[in-house]
């Protein structure tokens, strides 16, 4: 007696579990059942479990039966023909989906030569150990599996043409490259996906040298000249959004440029390219404190308007300005509805960027480096043919990571421009090395994909014949305009006096208590100081009480607030948190009395 | 070495310290000439004068930079000592840590016992006094524990081969458990020995509670020893221990009290006193910090053993340390546990002279240290 538990319920029992779960199979293989139902045999403990609810995640697989695939020859035929589907395999019972529950029951093998009485199914290829994402990885069958997953992880922050509508879009912080290109070496997952319609990368000619050190540690030289002729290009779009809300009372935001007497006036040369609905129009450039929108909203406090009865004069200004560093064009201006029915203006902002010193690239390999210098054409080294890179990669890089899968793609991608065609780099079944090494020798080249250089800048010879190919780089969205941030003075925190912290507050780079351990090492007592004078302030001090008392310009006196204006007071210098502190302790009810003594 | 030279020499003791004139004297050739022999005095007094800590040297924190520089480095490693009773020994940070925090129990206490000279050549004997010093709980030889309930009574079945081995009597071991089961009647029979409970007949907790209790009964060894292993050094044996108990080993007529070590520190200083325990601090250390294969400097570590030591006991590097000996408030408060150094110090009024670095960063003062110690010198009107 077995039992039967349908989607973990128990359902009622069986004569024997093992024969009802092979005919159960047969009749899901027949068309009878659903083929997302799974079943599953537990032999431990002789119970049968069903499932069919949603969220289990299955796979297709080959059915074997007495060690002979399913599907034969003429299956394929008829595909490639296009006389039969996909769906026309499942319902044949050719393919069917396993759960992981079902495949405890199953022995998987990964090619018809391996098959044994055994086994139950095949892999439909020896590649579907990779993910969507992993499968990107050309010839990934040379490489460690963890470099792989970062080659996969990379590709994910790459830029390229995201979404055909993307003008229609208010997309926040994306990026559309220009002339994105299909690989020339891709994996049979490019083509299922569709990927030569939405690419993210673009073919540049590859050298694997160093260029005077600016490509070590992971950094990348770019051709100046292929920058110029548009070489990794792309649009930054970052769109910003306001609305006209309503307030209790029946008062609303109003949209529109401000009065000058609104609170909060900005300059009148800030609200410049504004409309006279309030809104700025498509294609003006704006700079850091232009406005975009402009808007006033109406006083916080009631009661305030109550008192004074100015309700125009103190309407608040709330327009949409551009912060410290951001720049662009308006691309869109949208202007719609909320849920609420309240009017939303939605402005895009659009800003080409070139590649500079400091953007990101990768190979699909998890070879990712910085850019560190970009070099005029005439000063690259040149190969014998007159090839001049767009991209030098160092060859320290690779040693340590062994993606030995960068260096073939490098030839197969020179095989492929040379050629014109496109190399299949599938993991496990894609083109062979040793084909591909033998095609370019062929072609002319040396099989091991080196040739003779020439030094840009003095026109000798190099002593070292340098690997050059074509390769698939990835220009990722990481960009030095989005993260450069430096600070001289600046805005202070209102309750520390000490500087803000982060690029979006223009804040400051903290000195933090190691750095700080430095100084003190050093014995620098003075530049210490002088460090953490950020919030240096004076206070007068009683003497009498040795509380902070307060200097009373109008009448011009000193007064302590304990003991009055007719004691001694003088002033000390010292951090303003410091001074937050001494009032916290008097918060807490402690007397902190500072008693002063001459220095000297 | 000519009379007038030793007393040119001497004639420095003001200057060097006494370990370098005898060092002097010994290197420095009979036949030296006294314009050399000046010359060479100079040059040593030179270099000892540079060698020197100038004043306002931030030595502490130097110390601490430059042995949490490479602490970061190291490895949460412990590793095991491959052997026939496996040892395990705790390095890299945390042995670190709990040098510094001075850690009463530490996670695996060694020693390392020599012996006395007949002692130490035959393994046999060596085996011997290794089996004599381990540690054997009640619990190690019995081979089934049986409660009833019903009755009462708990019945411990001893294991022949080990109390062959241990050379024992279940006699013996009911003597032993006699004197801590006060409660209890004992009968023994066989290898069998029945504890019955006198109390009321419905405490059921009593027998279970005797039971655990019984299993940590000690029959035989030294306290705190649980392994034991036997192995050769050059010539003689020694025996590592896991587990550490100074002060009873010692006592042991075999044992070689001279070249016995320890790496419990807080035993060191029980038994040996403050400079053994601030020496054995130097060299636990040093001995981490070479198994990492790191290079602190000699200098920064006695500088922390002395700091710990310099009390007459010995003081972790924590709030309840060395920490709370400061004499700045705000310095200690701005250690760990600030509210509680606040509230403290306001309760007893205390004054903060604000003579410390940290005092000093806190208000932006200038610290005393370095350009910041000198001070101004002037008539004040």
């Amino acid at each position: 007696m077995t039992e039967i538990y349908l989607n973990n319920k128990f359902t009622g029992t069986v004569e024997d579990g093992k024969v009802f779960t092979e005919d159960f199979k047969d009749q899901r293989r027949k068309g009878l059942i659903s083929e997302r139902v799974n079943i599953f045999y537990n032999p431990l403990v002789n119970e049968v479990y069903v499932n069919s609810s949603a969220g289990r995640a299955q796979r297709p697989l080959i059915i074997v039966k007495e060690g002979k695939s399913l599907l034969t020859e003429r299956h394929l035929k008829q595909l490639e023909d296009g006389e039969i589907s996909w769906s026309d395999l499942v319902r044949q019972g050719v393919i069917e989906y396993l759960d992981a529950g079902e495949e405890e029951n199953s022995l998987v093998g990964y090619e018809e030569a391996e098959l044994t009485e055994n086994h139950t199914h095949m892999e439909i290829t020896k590649g579907s150990i990779c993910g969507f994402a992993t499968s990107l990885v050309p010839f990934g069958h040379y490489n460690q599996s963890s470099r792989l997953i970062i080659g996969s992880k990379n590709q994910k922050q790459s830029l390229g043409f995201y979404a055909a509508n993307y003008f229609l879009r208010m997309d926040m912080d994306v990026s559309l490259l220009h002339y994105p290109q299909t690989p020339i070496v891709k994996t049979k997952i490019y083509d299922v996906s569709d990927y030569q319609n939405f690419p993210a990368g673009q073919n540049v000619v590859v050298a694997v040298m160093s260029y005077d050190g600016y490509n070590m540690e992971d950094g990348v030289i770019l051709n100046k000249a292929s920058i110029e002729r548009g070489l990794a290009r792309s649009t930054y779009y970052r769109p910003t959004q306001t609305q006209e809300l309503r307030y209790s009372g029946g008062l609303m935001d109003e949209l529109g440029i401000p009065d000058k007497d609104v609170k909060g006036y900005r300059t009148e040369k800030d609200y410049k390219f504004l409309e006279g609905d309030g809104i700025i129009y498509p294609e003006a450039e704006v700079r850091e404190g232009n406005v975009i929108v402009g808007k006033t909203s109406p006083p916080r406090f009631l009661s305030s308007l109550d008192e004074y009865n100015l309700s125009a004069a103190t309407r608040r200004e709330s327009s949409i300005v551009l912060k410290h560093g951001e720049s662009g064009v308006v691309d869109f201006v949208l202007l719609s509805e909320n849920e609420e029915g309240n009017k939303l203006i939605q402005v895009r902002l659009r800003e080409q960027r070139v590649p500079e010193v400091g953007d990101k690239f990768t190979s699909r390999h998890g070879q990712k480096g910085v850019v560190g210098i970009l070099v005029p054409q005439a000063d690259l080294p040149f190969s014998s043919s007159g090839i001049i890179p767009d991209l030098i990669f160092t060859p320290h890089g690779i040693p340590s990571r062994m993606t030995v899968s960068h260096l073939i793609e490098l030839i197969g991608g020179k095989v492929g421009a040379l050629t014109g065609r496109s190399i299949d780099a599938t993991l496990f079944e894609g083109d062979k090395e040793v084909d591909l090494r033998e095609e370019l020798l062929n072609l002319g080249f040396r099989n091991d994909g080196t040739e003779v250089f020439y030094d840009g800048r003095t026109g000798k010879q190099m002593l070292a014949k340098i690997y050059v190919g074509n390769m698939y780089y990835l220009k990722l969205r990481h960009m030095v305009a989005n993260k450069i941030h430096s600070r001289a003075r600046g805005p202070i925190q209102l309750l520390t006096r000490q500087p803000t912290e982060g690029k979006a507050k223009e804040g400051g780079l903290r000195l933090g208590e190691m750095e700080k351990d430095t100084f003190v090492a050093h014995g620098a007592s003075l530049l210490l100081k002088e460090r953490f004078d950020s919030d240096r302030t004076v206070v007068p001090v009683c003497e009498n009480c040795g509380l902070i008392g307060y200097d009373d310009k109008y009448k011009n006196r000193r007064v302590c607030l304990m003991c009055g204006d007719d004691v001694e007071i003088n002033y000390i210098e010292l951090s303003y948190a410091f001074k937050l502190l001494l009032d916290e302790f008097r918060c807490f009810g402690f007397y902190p009395k500072l008693e002063l003594e001459n220095k000297y | 070495m000519k009379k007038e030279h030793e007393e040119f020499i001497d004639g420095y003791k003001s200057k060097l310290p006494p370990k370098i004139i005898t060092e002097i004297k010994e290197h420095v050739p009979t036949n030296v000439t006294k314009a050399k022999l000046t010359k060479i005095l100079e040059e040593i007094h030179g270099i000892y004068e540079n060698a020197k800590i100038h004043s306002g040297e931030g030595v502490g924190i130097v110390s601490a930079e430059s042995i949490g520089e490479p602490g970061t480095q190291m490895t949460l490693n412990t590793f095991h000592l491959a052997g026939v009773a496996e040892v395990q020994v705790t390095t890299g940070l945390p042995r670190l840590i709990e040098i510094f925090d001075s850690r009463r129990a530490i996670k695996t206490p060694m020693m390392e016992i020599h012996l006395k000279s007949p002692h130490n050549k035959n393994i046999d004997k060596i085996k011997n006094f290794a089996a004599q010093i381990k540690e054997t709980k009640v619990g190690e030889i019995v081979s089934e524990f049986s409660v009833n309930l019903l009755e009462q009574t708990l019945k411990l079945i001893l294991s022949k081969d080990s109390l062959e081995s241990l050379n024992l009597k279940t006699e013996e071991v009911a003597k032993l458990v006699k004197a801590k089961t006060k409660s209890f009647n004992l009968t023994v029979e066989g290898d069998e020995i029945t504890l019955t409970y006198k109390g009321k007949s419905d405490e059921i907790k009593e027998v279970y509670g005797i039971k655990e209790k019984i299993k940590l009964i000690k029959i035989k060894g030294i306290k705190g020893i649980h392994q034991v292993l036997p192995v050769k050094r050059g010539e003689e044996y020694v025996v590592l221990t896991a587990g550490s108990n100074l002060k009873e080993i010692l006592e042991l007529p075999e044992v070689d009290a001279e070249k016995i070590s320890t790496n419990n520190i807080n035993e060191i200083e029980a038994v040996l006193g403050i400079e053994a325990a601030r020496q054995a601090i130097m060299e636990e250390v040093s001995k981490v910090v070479e198994s990492q294969g790191l290079n602190i400097d000699a200098r920064h570590l006695m500088l922390v053993a002395d700091i710990m030591c310099v009390g007459g006991v010995v003081k972790g590097v924590t709030r309840y340390g060395v920490v709370s000996e400061k004499t700045s408030v705000m310095a200690r408060a701005s250690f760990e546990t600030p509210l509680k150094h606040i509230v403290d110090a306001s309760l007893v009024g205390e004054r903060d002279r604000l003579t410390s670095v940290v005092e000093n960063v806190m208000l932006n003062q200038p610290i005393p240290l370095g350009t910041g110690l000198p001070g101004l010198v002037t008539k004040m009107k």
